[in-house]
């Protein structure tokens, strides 16, 4: 410890970005574990090295395998990533841009419009968007997810964007849209209302290799631009008047990574249900491994929400043999003891 | 070569803050302390100049060119503010916000150079054993001394300082003036600071500006300004100005 003293400023800061550089890898290579754990599990286990054999030359293993791996559990287990990593990122930029580590995608009223919309079109079968099928459930729960940030922009138009009006807005569009959903829910027949519960509890059933196209493509547009940003979210992240005296336009910043949220939050919400949590306690833990530096926070949120609901995904299929519980109630059940260990076993300087 | 403010009027709601404020040409290489009493606008007039706030009338001209023409980024460039409150919740290293000021929005990693740059200028400031920890483990007064870390690694053209020594012990208050004054002459740049403590203004400023009743009350030297009627008015006290024999000026002040 004596010639701790001796190093130099800059080349604690050199071993500091080596150290949370090798902190995000190691939350990737958690993840992918997580999904060979996750892939194996089932009726039928398969160990890791039989699903990567499956997966890497899916010839050399009985068709039995390389169906199961491919056809069945791939398309849930790459799913519960991508929802994870959206539902990540949009936390983390929530939590940023509103200076706020108790804020998740969800703040703003965005899931309660979300589960509305779902509501509408399983009580009504009305939907606002035009394809209707297989995506008229998702489609309108998007299209109103989105709609509420639309009046979120609206209103922070005409009042000036400031936190308060952000929250405020939020809030009431929360209350609105519960009050709305609680009508459906009163007036539908007892189906209806089942299959409303079950879409609101979220699950990752649903997932189709469509889906999860759609998923990556988000992904694949908005994380290089949310990248290109991250020098100004960590400005931000010093306080809004410190930031724009650096030179950051504090309100086109909000208002862009709010567009953010809501495509990762509405895009995430429509496809899976409503899944809290992890946009919560995402950014939670990558605020502990690596801090609030944004070119390791946004990553490790990513990969943090990603490992949650992997592993969420696994138990839900474990706990009971032949059932899948609805990952909605997973996430916060197993969640929460592993935030909570974490809080208490982690040294605040870990991140270091 | 200068700052210059002309016309400048602002307000909040159907209160005028600042009335056609004008100022001689603020010169490089000169510190300029600017006083007044508490809710004058001196917080307000800092953020019209940084383009914090745009102010309905007035130009701010900096070596003859209209500051409101540069874009934002450019204009933090040149001219940066350090706020008054210094305190923050993120979980941010000292080197880590440090860097983020000298490098704006440069994506990539810190060369060398500028690393080197950074740890010289937190040992310049005494603060290069805290450049590991995060900010918000640190006391108020080393915030303070932080922020003012990346107000000089910036380099600006002209350095606004609100209340930079509000938290700071009486050295540190020495200390960081002295520092401020120096980098003022050497680099020649154009710094006001808004300083509540006029006998500290009076040891380190060149000029004095009095900001009262919406414009400069008084303006010129720190003696000039203190020995003004307008100054004792402003904040209602009656000022006592005496010089040591080593040439140093004495203020005190007195409630009447």
């Amino acid at each position: 410890m004596t010639d701790m003293t001796m190093v130099r400023a800059g080349e604690l800061y050199r071993r500091r970005v080596f150290r949370k550089t090798m902190m995000v890898f190691a939350a990737f290579a958690a993840l992918a574990l997580a999904i060979c754990v996750d892939i194996g599990v089932g009726p039928g286990r398969y160990t890791p090295v039989e699903v990567l054999t499956a997966l890497f030359s899916p010839g050399s293993v009985e068709p039995k395998l390389s169906i199961i791996v491919w056809d069945v559990r791939m398309p849930v287990a790459v799913m519960a990533v991508m929802i994870g990593a959206m539902l990540g990122v949009a936390g983390a930029q929530m939590q940023t841009i509103l200076h706020n580590p108790l804020a998740d995608p969800f703040t703003l009223g965005i899931s309660s419009a979300a589960s509305f919309g779902a509501a509408l079109a399983i009580a009504l079968g009305v939907g606002l968007w035009p394809v209707g099928g297989n995506f008229l459930i998702a489609g309108n729960a998007f299209v109103f997810a989105l709609a509420t940030s639309l009046v979120l922009f609206f209103f922070t138009r005409m009042r000036g964007v400031t936190i308060e009006t952000f929250v405020l807005v939020g809030i009431a569009l929360f209350f609105t849209f519960n009050a709305l959903l609680a009508f459906i829910q009163y007036q539908s027949s007892e189906a209806q209302l089942q299959q409303i519960i079950f879409w609101m509890m979220g699950s990752l059933a649903r997932a189709t290799w469509t889906k999860i196209g759609i998923c990556l493509l988000l992904l694949a547009v908005i994380l290089p631009l949310a990248w290109v940003r991250n020098p100004m979210m960590t400005a931000l992240a010093m306080g809004d008047e410190r930031a724009a005296s650096l030179g950051v336009p504090v309100a086109r910043l909000r208002l862009e990574m709010l567009a953010s949220i809501s495509l990762l939050a509405a895009t995430a919400t429509a496809f899976v249900g409503t899944i809290g949590f992890i946009g919560l306690v995402g950014p939670h833990i990558a605020r502990m491994l690596v801090g609030e530096d944004q070119r390791y926070f946004m990553p490790a949120s990513a990969a943090a929400g990603a490992l949650i609901l992997s592993i969420a995904s696994t138990l839900s299929k474990a706990i009971t043999p032949g059932v899948i519980y609805p990952i909605g109630i997973i996430t916060a059940l197993v969640g929460v003891p592993f935030f909570v260990s974490l809080i208490l076993s982690i040294r605040k300087e870990t991140w270091r | 070569m200068s700052l210059e403010i002309r016309g400048l009027t602002f307000g909040y709601r159907n209160h005028k803050l600042l009335d056609g404020l004008h100022t001689e040409p603020l010169k490089r290489g000169e510190l300029t302390a600017l006083v007044g009493p508490n809710g004058v606008g001196k917080s307000s007039l800092f953020r019209l100049v940084a383009g914090l706030l745009a102010p309905s009338q007035g130009v701010i001209r900096l070596d003859g060119d209209d500051t409101a023409a540069m874009g934002g980024r450019r204009r933090a460039e040149r001219i940066f503010l350090l706020t008054q409150h210094t305190a923050m919740r993120a979980a941010l290293g000292v080197f880590d916000v440090v860097l983020l000021a000298m490098r704006g929005w440069r994506g990539g990693k810190a060369t060398a150079e500028e690393i080197d740059r950074a740890e010289a200028m937190l040992a310049g400031l005494g603060i290069d054993h805290l450049s590991d920890r995060l900010v918000t483990e640190l006391s108020g007064g080393q915030q303070q001394l932080v922020a003012m870390c990346q107000a000089l690694v910036r380099e600006p053209d002209v350095l606004l300082l609100d209340e930079p020594t509000s938290a700071l012990d009486l050295r540190r208050q020495l200390e960081v003036m002295e520092l401020v004054r120096r980098v003022t002459r050497e680099r020649g740049i154009v710094t006001v600071a808004a300083l509540h403590d006029l006998g500290l203004a009076c040891r380190f400023a060149d000029r004095f500006l009095l900001l009262n009743d919406s414009r400069i009350a008084a303006d010129g030297t720190p003696e000039e300004v203190l020995r003004a009627p307008d100054t004792g008015r402003a904040y209602g006290v009656e000022i006592d100005i005496q010089r040591t024999p080593r040439g140093e000026l004495l203020v005190n002040s007195y409630l009447n």
